[in-house]
């Protein structure tokens, strides 16, 4: 601060000098520190420094704030204005300081970085200037220096800051050798001339000599591309009057030179100047004359000499004026390119060099030869509907789409399609040999494959498995004689056309070309839609059963196919004809109106795969008020897991796929559906499949009937007895009917037993009762049953005159319900594995609980399973009125136990008991234990006499009054 | 015992714990103050009734395409919800009163903010009649039954507008539902309730043979009670389905009326169409009380949750009904404590 005012030329000075100190004056309080401010020249303090400059003395009081305290400026409240976004600049922040002469942002005049001069880029200039050579005024670029201002580019700068220096190539410093391979390639690369005579390389070699061997060079630069663009309008190469010779005049002579190259000028550009090489200032040429400057004396008046010309037409060497000066350079003076270029006739143009690989000729492939007949026009075929035009006409469309109309069905993919389908597809020839492994066989293996096969295998097997509906229709017809006849059936497995079939076939032949068929025209049903060639062959047999054609099924059936295949649908065919035979209503009466139309072509529904039990007996069971079991229908429903979450429970199912209840895909028309007829004669009835519901008033009409008939009867009879004639009445009503029509004649459009079908489907659904032994063998068996037995007893008398008339009905059924069951589904089968246990048993997968419905049907018919959820749920359960109404229900429930005590014992009273009130939880738990324990022992002894052969009536007789004993408490 | 007309009808219901004490004063229920309930649904007469979750409020919905709120105490309308564009079938408000949700003919469930009238969500997707709607305890999913055979879960949480699950187990239309704590219950004319369990994950349908008209659970949520158009009412066994009581005597042959149970669980009430309220004992199954609403049906009725009271709808007219007090004293002390 403090500076010689003597010196002040030398110094400078910074800042305001103190007062000259005056020797009188008193001394000065010294300043306080706090007190020292400095003042701008508004006076207004002066800070050292900006915010922005590193320090924080700004504001008030070296804050950022004011006085009020700190507001930006920019506040705008947006509840009430919703102030659009202001984009704060740089310049918000800054005051006066900031943008003064010295601040961070002088608002002031200056070159930007932009035009900041630099360095030059010298390597654009470098290219700039080869061209400029050929540019028509030849000092173009050199304007354009002067006006353009040059930046280097960042990687420019980069690269001198890794050490790169200008006019040095990149790349790792090399030895001499290199250095000079790589120069060669640079100027390749690049077109540029080399050196005409080679003084550079003469330059080289001499270098060479005396350089040490460590020593390395930075490789040599390479010359840049020129990018600048072609303005003029001249074609390729064209130069025009190469305004150099004009101005400078040739090398040599005065003459202008339209031949020579300017490739010196070139050369010197790459730094290799050629010595001795002489250059005169000022103007010369012809047109001029020598001016009192010139130092030379040369001939001014210049004289043409010939030589200069042509005088022989041909015999000069190529390159020699051919082209006109605008000729390009020759290369081939270096060996190396010689043998490159000498295959190249013509002139290389400069800035171009050949190629050193062949250009790749693009291989183009002819279009391929149209047919003769091919018309470029798409036009769609008809889609007839098979069902409306006659099978012929069917057949021959089908026919005649050929392939197409293969490929349209296949939903499935080609896994749908079978063997035969495929090689059609393919255009294969049919394989010599045996067509099956199953002919490769022994017949016993192949006996023993099949009877292995049967209990899973899908329901085209159908025909060779014992279901339920023949075993019925078995029962009723032939009784004990249909077991015989179906092991006879068995054995004769492995001859699949056993005189039987032959009889369907007759039957079907029969039933087909009678007078009503005739008059059915239009075929309503098709059963094997999906497959559209099965379906045409299945049309053809029709069709020729139709003009009563007795080898109708050989004929249509499809010879391609393998043996086993066509044995296969042989019998669906006869048995699909035999269920769809014109004018039968029995299939009409089996559907229940979709719930939703799908569309034509969706030829499966989703069915939900358990189904409600029969609407009937629950009907006769609202009727006679007996609530409870049979009215009710327990199904697995699977609720949304976000559902689940919103009522704040645990996902019963977590992990399932889908949601509500499950579905089951089933064919719309499958005729797998009513594929159960027996292989037996007695081709009874075949029990609805479970996908359809039976139609309410075709059946109703049966229990009117009945109902109607007894109706006095049965009012003064208990339920259950009732509820037993009507079942024996039904059974009755059927076994005559079934028994008289005898074998192959029977119609099949008989009513199926309700009842017995109930029995019958969910004997079959339960797995063997030693599998529930096994699981529940601790909680059975203490039994006593003496209550029922007593009941039973009892009515078993008043039932005596139904049973006879029933004839062996019952008894027969139960029998034949232990065959159906031998097969006793593992409790794990999961649906995909087995559809078809699927298709006529509700059950469940294994982990899921069983049904309640089954739980409730074992209950009456069967042994009695452990109910795992409604016992459960009965012992949980609290009173249901809590503390006041504790000892009125206490009451009650003693009551009930005095009424069952009543129930025990005076068995007379039993029918009046019928309208006490039936609120008996307390009690209920008890019974019903006693009724599993009852009924699973009865079951363990069932299970024996199962094996030997049968169920007595009375004990069928038995279990149902245990549930009427249990509906009347 | 004739009485005068009082706006302070409070009477002391504790005395309701026996048994004995509420019929007798069920036999001396008395309309106290309809005239004042003589609402603004003039003519087209309301459909629905339903007390809120705490019995203070009553909600009425009518045809004229609007839900009124109106409080049970004073008797006085407190706000109308329009909206629908269609006659309001059904309504009920959530747990805290802060919400509704309606349903209508116009095939939509609406669900409203109660303080501002304000139509919070609009959610379509029924393809006919939406006969009933109903919260889930926490409100967090509206559960509506359509007479297209569906009951669709909408959520009021997430901003889908889709259900989250639609039931579509019935084969003909969902005339009623109710939802208890993990479970619902609908009731549907195919003549079948269902009960579907999301804890267990089990549909439990029992079969009534007779088109279902209204369902209901006891309050210990061990019975439910559905009444058809077979003029019956029956109480089932929720566990297994059987029948614990069958009460008859009403009329109910075509049209869709509500029964319900009283507060305690003491008592089955049903509509009749002969403008009768049926009230029988729920044990003995005897008739306890007809009680004289109208000459018109009686469209609608609910039970106060708590108290002895009871709402019915009859021609536009909506009436509280509650017990009248054994003695003019206890009336008196009553009405000092309030005034105290």
């Amino acid at each position: 601060m403090a500076s010689d005012s003597d010196s002040d030329g030398d110094f400078v000075t910074f800042g305001t000098p103190l007062e000259p100190l005056e020797e009188d004056e008193p001394l000065r309080k010294p300043v306080p520190l706090y007190e020292q401010t400095v003042k701008d020249e508004k006076g207004r303090y002066q800070r050292f420094h900006g915010a922005f400059t590193g320090g924080f003395s700004a504001g008030y009081f070296n804050t950022v704030g004011t006085k009020e305290g700190w507001t930006p400026a920019t506040f705008v409240s947006s509840r009430q204005q919703k102030a659009g976004r202001q984009n704060a600049r740089p310049e918000d922040f800054m005051d006066e300081e900031d943008l003064g002469d010295h601040g961070i942002a002088p608002r002031q005049i200056t070159t930007t970085a932009d035009f900041a001069s630099g360095r030059k880029d010298v390597i654009r200039d470098k290219a700039r200037a080869i061209t400029s050579l050929s540019a028509p005024i030849p000092g173009d670029t050199v304007l354009e220096d002067l006006v353009a201002p040059a930046r280097s580019s960042m990687g420019v700068e980069l690269l001198r800051k890794m050490g790169w220096k200008d006019g040095q190539g990149v790349g790792p410093r090399v030895k001499r050798r290199l250095c000079k391979q790589r120069a060669d390639s640079a100027t390749r690369a690049f077109g540029s001339a080399s050196p005409p005579n080679g003084s550079s390389e003469s330059q080289d070699e001499e270098d060479g000599e005396f350089v040490p061997e460590n020593v390395t060079f930075a490789p040599k630069d390479v010359t840049p591309i020129d990018f600048t663009p072609k303005v003029d309008l001249h074609g390729l190469g064209y130069r025009g009057l190469n305004p150099l010779a004009a101005l400078r005049g040739g090398p040599g002579t005065g003459h202008i030179n339209l031949f020579t190259m300017d490739s010196d000028r070139t050369n010197s550009l790459f730094g290799e100047d050629r010595k001795g090489q002489r250059r005169r200032g000022g103007v010369a040429g012809q047109g001029f004359g020598v001016g009192a400057m010139e130092d030379d004396d040369e001939d001014i008046y210049h004289r043409d000499i010939m030589s200069n010309y042509d005088t022989v037409l041909g015999g000069e060497e190529p390159g020699n004026g051919l082209y006109g000066w605008t000729a390009p350079q020759q290369y081939n003076r270096k060996k190396k390119d010689h043998s490159k270029d000498a295959a190249y006739l013509g002139k290389i143009l400069e800035g171009f060099t050949l190629a050193s690989d062949k250009l790749e000729t693009k291989t183009i492939f002819p279009p391929p030869n149209l047919p003769r007949d091919f018309r470029p026009v798409h036009y769609f075929r008809p889609v007839v509907d098979l069902s409306s035009v006659s099978p012929m006409v069917a057949q021959a469309l089908q026919t005649s789409r050929g392939h197409m109309a293969q490929e349209e069905p296949s939903k499935g993919g080609r896994h749908q399609l079978d063997s035969a389908q495929r090689r059609e597809l393919l255009g294969e020839a049919t394989l010599q040999g045996p067509s099956s492994v199953f002919d490769l066989l022994k017949v016993e293996d192949r006996e023993r494959l099949s009877s292995l096969r049967r209990p899973s295998s899908d329901t085209s097997s159908g025909p060779r498995q014992p279901t339920p509906g023949e075993a019925r229709a078995a029962v009723v017809a032939a009784g004990v004689a249909a077991a015989a006849a179906r092991a006879s059936a068995q054995k004769a497995l492995s001859s699949r056309f056993a005189p039987h079939a032959e009889q369907q076939q007759q039957e079907a032949l029969s039933v087909w070309s009678g007078p009503t068929a005739q008059a059915q025209t239009g075929q309503t049903f098709k059963p094997f839609e999906r497959t559209p060639h099965k379906q045409a062959r299945y049309d053809l047999y029709i069709d020729q059963l139709k003009q009563g054609d007795r080898d109708a099924l050989e004929l249509s059936l499809d010879p391609t196919m393998t043996e086993w295949e066509r044995g296969r649908e042989r019998d669906e065919f006869v048995r699909a004809a035999l269920l769809y035979k014109p004018s039968s209503s029995s299939l009409s009466c089996r559907f229940t109106r979709g719930k939703q139309d799908d569309g034509v072509e969706a030829d499966t529904v989703e069915v939900t795969r358990d189904q409600e039990n029969d609407v009937d007996d629950k009907q006769a069971a609202v009727k006679m008020k007996m609530f409870g079991k049979l009215t009710r229908d327990t199904f697995e429903w699977h609720p949304d897991n976000l559902l689940c979450k919103r009522f704040n429970v645990p996902d019963p199912y977590p992990g399932s796929g889908f949601v509500g209840m499950p579905k089951v895909k089933r064919d719309k028309f499958s005729v797998f559906n009513f594929l159960t007829v027996s292989e037996s004669p007695t081709a009874s009835a075949s029990p609805a499949p479970q996908g359809v519901k039976p139609s309410e008033p075709g059946k109703r009409s049966r229990w009117d009937v009945s109902g109607q008939a007894g109706d006095k009867e049965r009012k003064e009879k208990d339920p259950v007895s009732e509820f037993l004639s009507v079942a024996r009445i039904e059974a009755s009503g059927s076994g005559p009917e079934a028994s008289t029509t005898d074998g192959p004649t029977t119609d099949p459009t008989v009513e199926p037993d309700t009842e017995q079908k109930e029995e019958e489907e969910e004997e079959e659904s339960r797995p063997s009762m030693d599998l529930f032994k096994a699981i529940f063998a601790s909680s059975s068996d203490e039994k006593s049953s003496s209550s029922s037995e007593g009941e039973s007893e009892e009515e078993e008398e008043k039932e005596e005159g139904v049973r006879s008339k029933a004839g062996t009905g019952p008894q027969i059924s139960n029998q034949l319900n232990v065959n159906t069951t031998q097969p006793a589904p593992p409790v794990s089968t999961t649906p995909s594995q087995h559809p078809d246990i699927l298709f006529k048993t509700p059950s469940g997968p294994a982990a899921a609980p069983p049904p309640r419905d089954q739980e409730m049907e074992e209950e009456e018919f069967g042994p009695r399973l452990p109910p795992p959820s409604s016992t459960l749920t009965a012992e949980r359960r609290p009173s249901p009125t809590p503390s006041a109404k504790d000892d009125k229900h206490k009451k009650k429930c003693k009551e009930k136990h005095k009424a069952k005590k009543h129930g025990k014992h005076k068995k007379d009273k039993k029918q009046k008991k019928k309208h006490k009130r039936h609120k008996h939880k307390g009690k209920q738990k008890k019974t019903k234990k006693e009724e599993s324990s009852d009924s699973s022992s009865e079951g363990s002894d069932g299970n024996g006499q199962e094996e030997g052969g049968g169920v007595s009536t009375e004990e069928l007789l038995r279990r149902l009054k245990s549930i009427r004993g249990k509906n009347l408490q | 015992m004739v009485r005068t007309q009082t706006n302070t009808h409070t009477v002391r219901y504790d005395c309701c714990s026996t048994w004995s004490c509420l019929c007798i004063y069920i036999t001396r229920f008395r309309c106290f103050s309809s005239s004042h309930f003589l609402s603004t649904h003039l003519s087209p007469p309301p459909l629905s009734l339903s007390f809120s979750a705490d019995g203070n409020y009553l909600l009425s919905c009518g045809s004229d395409k609007s839900l009124k709120l109106w409080s049970v105490s004073r008797g006085t309308l407190l706000k109308t919800y329009s909206g629908h564009g269609y006659e309001v079938l059904d309504a009920d408000g959530s747990y805290d009163n802060s919400q509704l949700c309606s349903c209508s003919s116009d095939k939509t469930v609406i669900l409203w903010d109660v303080a501002t009238g304000q139509v919070t969500r609009k959610l379509r997707g029924h393809a006919g009649k939406v006969n009933c709607v109903q919260f889930n305890e926490e409100a967090t999913v509206i559960l509506s039954g359509s007479i297209d055979g569906t009951v669709r879960c909408w959520d009021t949480r997430s901003r889908k507008f889709d259900p989250i699950q639609i039931l579509d187990e019935a084969q003909d239309g969902v005339s009623s539902l109710k939802v208890s704590e993990h479970e619902l219950l609908t009731g549907s004319v195919d003549g079948r309730v269902r009960r579907y369990d999301l804890r267990m994950g089990q549909l439990h349908v029992d079969f009534i043979n007779s088109p279902i008209t209204c369902v209901c659970f006891s309050a210990d949520g061990q019975c439910t009670l559905t009444s058809s158009l077979d003029s019956t009412v029956r109480l089932l066994d929720k566990s297994t389905g059987e029948m614990l009581g069958e009460y008859t005597g009403h009329k109910m042959k075509g049209y869709k009326l509500d029964c319900c149970l009283s507060s305690k669980d003491t008592h089955v009430l049903s509509c009749s169409e002969d403008g009768h309220v049926y009230c029988w004992d729920l044990v003995e199954g005897s008739l306890m009380l007809k009680l004289p609403v109208g000459k018109a049906v009686v469209q609608s009725l609910s039970f106060h949750p708590s108290e002895t009271r009871l709402l019915t709808a009859m021609e536009g007219r909506v009436q509280v009904w509650g017990a009248e007090p054994e003695e003019t004293e206890e009336e008196v002390v009553v009405v000092q404590q309030e005034k105290a």
